[in-house]
């Protein structure tokens, strides 16, 4: 492979997968200490409702209105979730499945029904995203990189999810002590004067936030591993939330590079002749790099018990 | 709002006092389900002195403290703290909850822990600088735990965790101390440890009060006593208080198989 | 059209399909009941996702060999071993390091789930993956079921349902309280593999109706709207399966009225419909009730410590505490007493004095332990007790 075909083939999918996968880690990180992890599963389960009525609402698979769509879908499912919780005093588990296994149920139906999947919006591709047609065409060189007429050329999922990236970072920096402090301790987080019930809600959605940004490039079940993997992997190496936080984002990329490498590439080396899915190989690649610092990592034992869940 | 079996000394607090005790609750009632685990509860507590809050497993001792911090909901009831809203008073209060509630296994060094005392004076964003990393050394010092502040908090023992938590206590630099069973599952020397310093805290002005479930240390640790099983019981100085009768009415059939067990 | 359906009139194929569905939803339904007593409802989930690979390899394996990749007995080992695969993974990562169950949950159904589509891609790239089907293993399948396929599935479940009546009483006992029924000589690490075994079973026969991201639902919902009815295992069981069977039942009956209607996720929507309505109006649990109860149970509240602060003189606090005392006639609009209200703080305060003798009486203790400022004391005691109890309440006020 030459560079002009690295940079407009597989510069724009690796930056678009890495970036998703970073932006999923960062708050993975607290919703796996707060054991809050299958959050993830539920929002990027219900993500497919949300793009069907969508797209019966305005009649387009325009972005804005899709991701809009998902991202209502996954607020509602998280309001239903609690309440089912609260009211039902339903174990948190249970609510999640009940709920959103009856969202996604009725976005498979509502698909069916409307014949949408004559227009490029199936099934398939929410759930594992198109990673590989993300390509820059006007990405000739490394000169491109610098030029403002081929950077326009971009694919806009790009630009989309440095921006989502850069607010989650941004959010996660400035409300790092509040966070912090709750997930280790909410009821000395209330005594500061801390809103943990506001900080909690703010955490599921930013969670849904990176979610629906990147299930569009990386498919919405693949999102999963990215929220739970890298941070369990990186819980594994360290036992400073600092340090882990640095790890995950570290895996996430890995996964993320080595992932895409692999699924493009891979096939060649054995001798077949298509791309196997960039999206299921980058969560593969997640779990083998949670599968190795869970043998040998060196925080990968308990310290300390558990919490009770009374207290 | 409850019976008037409390003993009102000279020593304690009297209603009309009360706008300026350091915490005062009234008629505070707390439900789970359909149970009252605290019923009408009136409680003042005397400023500068220790109190204990006992009662029999299951009286309401911890939930009381928690409602009354805000962390649960109450059913009914006001809690004021210095004559305001608890809710306004917040920085002058330290919290320190039960152990057995807390992930041990978080990622965090002994020294994040106790930091986290600091946060009303760091806020959001402010820089940590040499005075802070100053405030927690010393903290720790003060425990006795400044040769572990880089320990993950999950690689330590029970005593060892809890003195943690008295040094993040001690980093809020509050006036009022509430602690949730602190002596709960710790060694001895750190038992010593932790009422040398809440008695220190106390000739420093502080208000201390505990949730504590050891019968036989009280008079020895305690100034005061609020005795409760659900409701309350008796109030007041431990010496005028802390009285068999009082104790049975508390803790009824129970009482005798709590004291067979500390005498043993 | 509907009614035709129901009663079996639509022809040998819907009725196949209804059969199954029905024999299939009780077992999930009634499986489902252990999972969620024993908080690992989204197990479902991490089985019914890791199968996938285990598919996958079934499929290329059968095309190597020149067979038809499409026998579904075949397919169904190949997903069952995967997922036991998966189910090991998970009980390790939360023996044997730090992460906790959830936790290994959401990792191995994702990463399982991610190589189950690597392997589809292959399988799309080979010679005779080109009308593999496999998709229907994803969704659900939206054609009916064949002959086989039906044979498939009620043996299946009929199995499962036998294991379950043989081993309901341990699994039972380990689902609710795992310590106690290991006192009780249960081997528990056992009961709790028979009880992942069977919700493996459900999870890979149902996988061809449901689609292996909704057969979740149908081991889930079930088990939770059975919650709603009744706290007793052996009564939980025998509801969750028969709202299992109905939706079941319903969903495949209402699917053969429209052509085109994937069965699944009818039978998914129907269970939700009935989640919903039973959260509502289930009497005891129902939000409904628990709400109006709730409200009940405050105003009791309120209305006892106003009682009593009214009976010894002490100020009301509370508003809604004035304003529930005011609306019962118990207290004028200056927040004085009324006749009524005198009589009924008397009454509250005797009761409360009472009270305060039994609980400071050993031989009560029992008795005592009700207390929680509510229950009447003549809920507890008999006349002759009370009686005993006023005896000591004199002897008290002449001291």
């Amino acid at each position: 492979m030459n560079g002009a075909e690295f940079i407009s083939l597989s510069l724009p999918p690796i930056l678009i997968g890495s970036f998703a996968a970073i932006a999923c880690a960062l708050p993975g990180n607290f919703l796996l200490l707060r054991r809050q992890a299958l959050i993830s599963d539920a929002i990027s389960h219900v993500v497919l409702p949300g793009i069907v009525v969508a797209f019966i609402a305005t009649g387009t698979i325009s972005t804005w209105p899709i991701m809009a769509g998902a991202a209502i879908a996954a607020f509602i499912s998280i309001a239903l979730i609690d309440a089912i919780r609260r009211m039902g005093g339903i174990e948190s588990g249970a609510a999640m499945g009940v709920v959103f296994s009856a969202m996604f149920a009725f976005g498979v139906l509502l698909l069916e029904m409307t014949n949408t999947s004559s227009i490029h919006l199936d099934v398939e591709h929410a759930l594992y995203g198109n990673l590989e047609s993300l390509v820059w065409f006007e990405g000739q060189s490394w000169a491109s990189l610098l030029s403002f007429k081929a950077l326009a050329g971009l694919p806009p999922e790009l630009p989309r999810m440095a921006i989502i990236l850069l607010i989650i970072a941004l959010l996660t920096r400035l409300f790092w002590r509040p966070l912090k402090i709750s997930t280790f301790d909410d009821g000395f987080a209330r005594t500061l004067g801390l809103p943990t019930g506001i900080i909690g809600l703010s955490l599921m959605g930013v969670a849904t936030i990176s979610a629906v940004g990147a299930f569009d490039a990386v498919g919405s079940i693949i999102v999963i591993s990215m929220f739970i993997c890298p941070p369990s992997a990186a819980r594994m190496m360290t036992n400073r939330l600092e340090m882990q936080i640095a790890w995950s984002v570290a895996f996430a990329i890995i996964s993320a590079v080595l992932g895409y490498v692999l699924a493009g590439y891979g096939p060649l080396w054995l001798g077949l002749d298509n791309a196997v899915s960039a999206a299921g190989m980058i969560a593969t690649v997640s779990g083998l790099i949670l599968a190795m610092t869970a043998i040998a990592g060196p925080c990968r034992k308990r310290a300390g018990v558990p919490a009770l869940s009374s207290g | 709002m409850v019976l008037g079996v409390a003993t009102r000394n000279g020593r304690h607090v009297s209603e009309d006092a009360s706008g300026h005790s350091p915490l005062a609750i009234r008629g505070l009632t707390v439900s789970y389900g359909e149970k009252p685990v605290v019923f009408s509860m009136d409680a003042t507590f005397e400023s500068g002195a220790m109190t204990a809050i006992i009662g029999p497993n299951g009286a309401g001792k911890s939930t009381l403290l928690k409602a009354a911090l805000g962390i649960l909901a109450p059913l009914s009831g006001k809690v004021t703290c210095f004559g305001k809203p608890l809710s306004r008073q917040l920085e002058k209060i330290a919290y320190v909850p039960q152990r057995a509630g807390i992930d041990w296994d978080f990622p965090a060094p002994v020294r994040d822990v106790v930091m986290m005392g600091l946060y009303r004076n760091l806020g959001l964003m402010g820089r940590i600088g040499a005075i802070h990393h100053e405030k927690v050394m010393s903290c720790l010092a003060r425990v006795g735990m400044d040769g572990f502040a880089d320990r993950q908090i999950g690689r330590l023992s029970g005593g060892q965790q809890q003195r943690v938590f008295i040094a993040r206590a001690l980093a809020q630099c509050a006036d009022l101390f509430l602690l949730d069973e602190p002596f709960a599952g710790v060694d001895v020397a750190t038992e010593k440890a932790i009422v040398k310093i809440l008695k220190e805290l106390r000739s420093n002005g502080k208000t201390v009060v505990a949730v504590h479930h050891d019968l036989s240390t009280v008079p020895e640790y305690f100034d005061n006593v609020l005795l409760m099983n659900t409701t309350r019981i008796a109030e007041g100085a431990a010496g005028e208080t802390f009285t068999q009768s009082n104790l049975l009415k508390a803790y009824g059939g129970a009482l005798a198989r709590v004291q067979i067990s500390a005498a043993v | 059209m509907l009614i035709e359906a129901l009663t079996l009139q639509l022809g040998y194929n819907a009725t196949l399909v209804a059969a199954g569905a029905a024999l299939l939803g009780m077992a999930c339904g009634a499986t489902g009941t252990f999972l969620y007593l024993g908080n690992r409802a989204l197990i479902s989930d991490a089985i019914s996702h890791s199968s996938l690979p285990g598919l996958a390899l079934a499929f290329i394996a059968m095309a190597w060999l020149g067979m038809d990749g499409r026998s579904l007995p075949v397919l169904l080992v190949g997903s069952a071993l995967s997922a036991f695969a998966g189910l090991h993974v998970i009980n390790w990562l939360s023996a044997k390091t730090r992460l906790a169950e959830d936790a290994a949950i959401g990792a191995v159904l994702s990463v399982f789930f991610g190589l189950g589509i690597v392997l589809l891609t292959v399988i799309q790239s080979m010679e005779a993956g080109r009308q593999a089907g496999l998709e229907d293993f994803l969704l659900g399948s939206t054609a009916g079921m064949l002959w086989n396929d039906a044979i498939t599935i009620a043996v299946g479940g009929a199995l499962v349902l036998l294991f379950l009546t043989v081993f309901a009483r341990p699994m039972a006992m380990v689902a609710f309280d795992p310590e106690f029924a290991a006192v009780s000589g249960i081997d528990t690490r056992q009961t709790v593999m028979i009880t992942m075994g069977l919700a493996l079973g459900v999870t890979v026969v149902g996988i061809k109706v449901a689609g292996l991201i909704l057969i979740v639902a149908l081991v889930t919902i079930p088990a939770v709207a059975a919650r709603f009815w009744t706290s007793r295992v052996r009564y939980m069981v025998v509801v969750a399966g028969a709202i299992g069977a109905a939706c079941g039942y319903l969903g495949a009956a209402i699917s053969a009225t429209v052509p085109d209607l994937p069965t699944g996720p009818i039978i998914v929507m129907v269970a939700f419909a009935a989640f919903l309505i039973t959260m509502l109006v289930a009497p005891g649990r129902g939000v409904l009730a628990v709400i109006l109860r709730h409200r009940r149970f405050q105003n009791r509240v309120h209305v006892r410590q106003g009682l009593l602060a009214l009976a010894q003189g002490q100020p009301i606090y509370e508003r809604l505490t004035i304003r529930l005392l005011r609306r019962r006639g118990l207290v004028r609009a200056d927040g004085v007493a009324t006749e009524k209200g005198r009589a009924k703080a008397a009454i509250a305060l005797l009761d409360e004095r009472r009270w305060q003798i039994l609980r400071s009486d050993p031989a009560h203790e029992v008795a005592a332990s009700s207390y929680n400022g509510l229950t009447p004391l003549e809920s507890v005691l008999t006349l002759d007790q009370i009686a005993e109890i006023d005896k000591a309440l004199r002897l008290e006020a002449v001291k």
